[in-house]
């Protein structure tokens, strides 16, 4: 019986060990499999949709509202703001790879020269900075019409988030990793409780969606904000669910969280802007 | 008269504390059953239907079990209050709040919610 028992933990042991080791490439497709096998009525591509992939119920009433899409304005404002040289001339185009034009889907990114992951809204601001402008607020307003604009010149384009051949992109790929799934907070839950383990069912009134597809519609407008927020302003909201103190936006957490948690996306398509509830 | 209903009284409860002494649990009011149920459907307190479908309360989530025929599942008590107080004991990856020891309830609200929930 003893040697059963350390045999199993032995095994334990060994599987936890596995876990931890497993490269970006065995967590992704354990990571889509995993919904794929929870959601078999929902085709791969369809987790773009967020909570819609799997919300037969709310779903031609989600339709309605993205054909007379409440972020349309948004959309024009950053356009225009894209398009509007700085005090020494020069526009964002300058600062991106395409004119910034239909490149959401490389972003976050880890920039192996600066040892660190890019998000888009970062690269935003650097961009302003740069060209001798004020940096934007990080959650809404300005900057998340800005990154709307761009996100729709994406569409249809499909994630390909890169973890290169470098230690560091891998650390920051880990830290993300570790956010997702430890529980925090004083209710002490963890994002793959709500989103992995529990996505489908009932938190009270609100069906809990799958992580898979959650960031390919960011940024996104809500009803209840009355407007569009940024990923990291979304992570505040989830962190201050469960009682946990929110890391700052465009932090070294966040935006580790944020690589790990679109590189779990990678193979759908960008649909950025989106419309939830 | 008065006197020795008083003294009729006074046995009363006296056999009644021996009773709760001797067994070495507190005896429910209907009070304590009403304010459990208060602090377990409280949003900012126990939150419990936003798992769990308990009668009585509306929009239930279905994350854990219906919580039903209590004193079948428990018929200790102070089990289901350690189930309530950390749920982690009986299984480390639980998502459901250890509300004792996070100190989500006090002690006191831990009690009430108990005697709520045993009354299911
Ligand atoms: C207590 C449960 C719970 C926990 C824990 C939780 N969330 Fe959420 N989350 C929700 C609910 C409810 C919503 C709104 C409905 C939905 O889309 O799932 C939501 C929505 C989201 C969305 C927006 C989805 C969309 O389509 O726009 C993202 C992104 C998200 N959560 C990420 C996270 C991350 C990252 C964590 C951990 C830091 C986390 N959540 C922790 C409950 C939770
Ligand atoms: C975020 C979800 C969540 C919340 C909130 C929650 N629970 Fe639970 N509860 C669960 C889950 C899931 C289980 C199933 C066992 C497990 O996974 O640990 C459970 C199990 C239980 C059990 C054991 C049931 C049995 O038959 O074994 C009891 C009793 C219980 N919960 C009571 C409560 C009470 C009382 C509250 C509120 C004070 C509460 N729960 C809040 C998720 C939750």
């Amino acid at each position: 019986m003893k040697k059963l028992l350390s045999t199993l933990s032995l095994a334990t042991l060994l599987a936890v060990t596995c876990v931890v080791n497993a490269t970006p490439q065995q967590d992704l497709k354990e990571f889509q499999s995993f919904y794929m096998k929870r959601f078999p009525n929902t085709p791969f591509e369809d987790f773009a949709n967020g909570v819609y992939s799997i919300d037969p119920a709310s779903r031609g009433q989600w339709e309605d509202i993205e054909e007379f899409a409440p972020y349309e304005l948004n959309i024009s404002v950053g356009e225009t703001m894209f398009n509007t040289p700085f005090a020494n001339g020069k526009t964002y185009a300058s600062c991106f790879k395409n004119g910034g034009i239909g490149i959401r889907q490389n972003y976050p990114f880890f920039d192996t020269d600066r040892g660190e992951v890019i998000t888009l809204e970062l690269a935003i601001n650097e961009c302003r900075e740069a060209n001798g402008e004020k940096p934007l607020k990080w959650k809404k307003g300005p900057i998340a019409d800005i990154s709307a604009y761009m996100a729709y010149t994406s569409r249809g384009k499909v994630f390909d988030v890169k973890i290169p051949d470098d230690p560091r992109a891998l650390a920051a790929y880990e830290r993300g990793k570790k956010h997702f799934y430890q529980k925090r907070g004083q209710l002490n839950m963890a994002c793959a409780d709500c989103h992995k383990f529990y996505s489908g069912n009932m938190v009270r009134a609100d069906l809990l969606s799958p992580a898979l597809g959650h960031l390919t519609h960011f940024p996104v407008y809500r009803s209840k904000w009355g407007g569009l927020g940024t990923t990291h302003r979304r992570y505040d909201g989830c962190n201050k669910q469960v009682r946990a103190k929110p890391f700052p936006a465009q932090g070294e957490e966040y935006r580790a969280l944020e690589y790990f948690h679109t590189y779990m996306s990678n193979g759908l398509a960008v649909n950025g802007p989106g419309a939830r509830k | 008269m008065i006197r020795k209903q008083l003294r009729r009284n006074i046995a009363r409860a006296t056999s009644l504390l021996l009773i709760t002494l001797v067994a070495g649990i507190s005896i429910a009011t209907a009070d304590d059953i009403a304010d459990g149920k208060k602090a377990a459907f409280d949003r900012k307190k126990g939150n419990c239907l936003a798992c769990h479908m308990i009668a009585g309360g509306s929009l239930p989530g279905n994350i854990g079990p219906p919580l039903v025929a209590m004193k079948a599942r428990f018929p200790d008590k102070a089990d289901l209050r350690a189930q309530i107080w950390d749920p982690t004991v009986a299984n480390p990856n639980t998502i459901m709040p250890p509300f004792g020891k996070h100190r989500i309830l006090s002690e006191k609200e831990i009690d009430l919610v108990t005697e709520f929930i045993h009354s299911l």
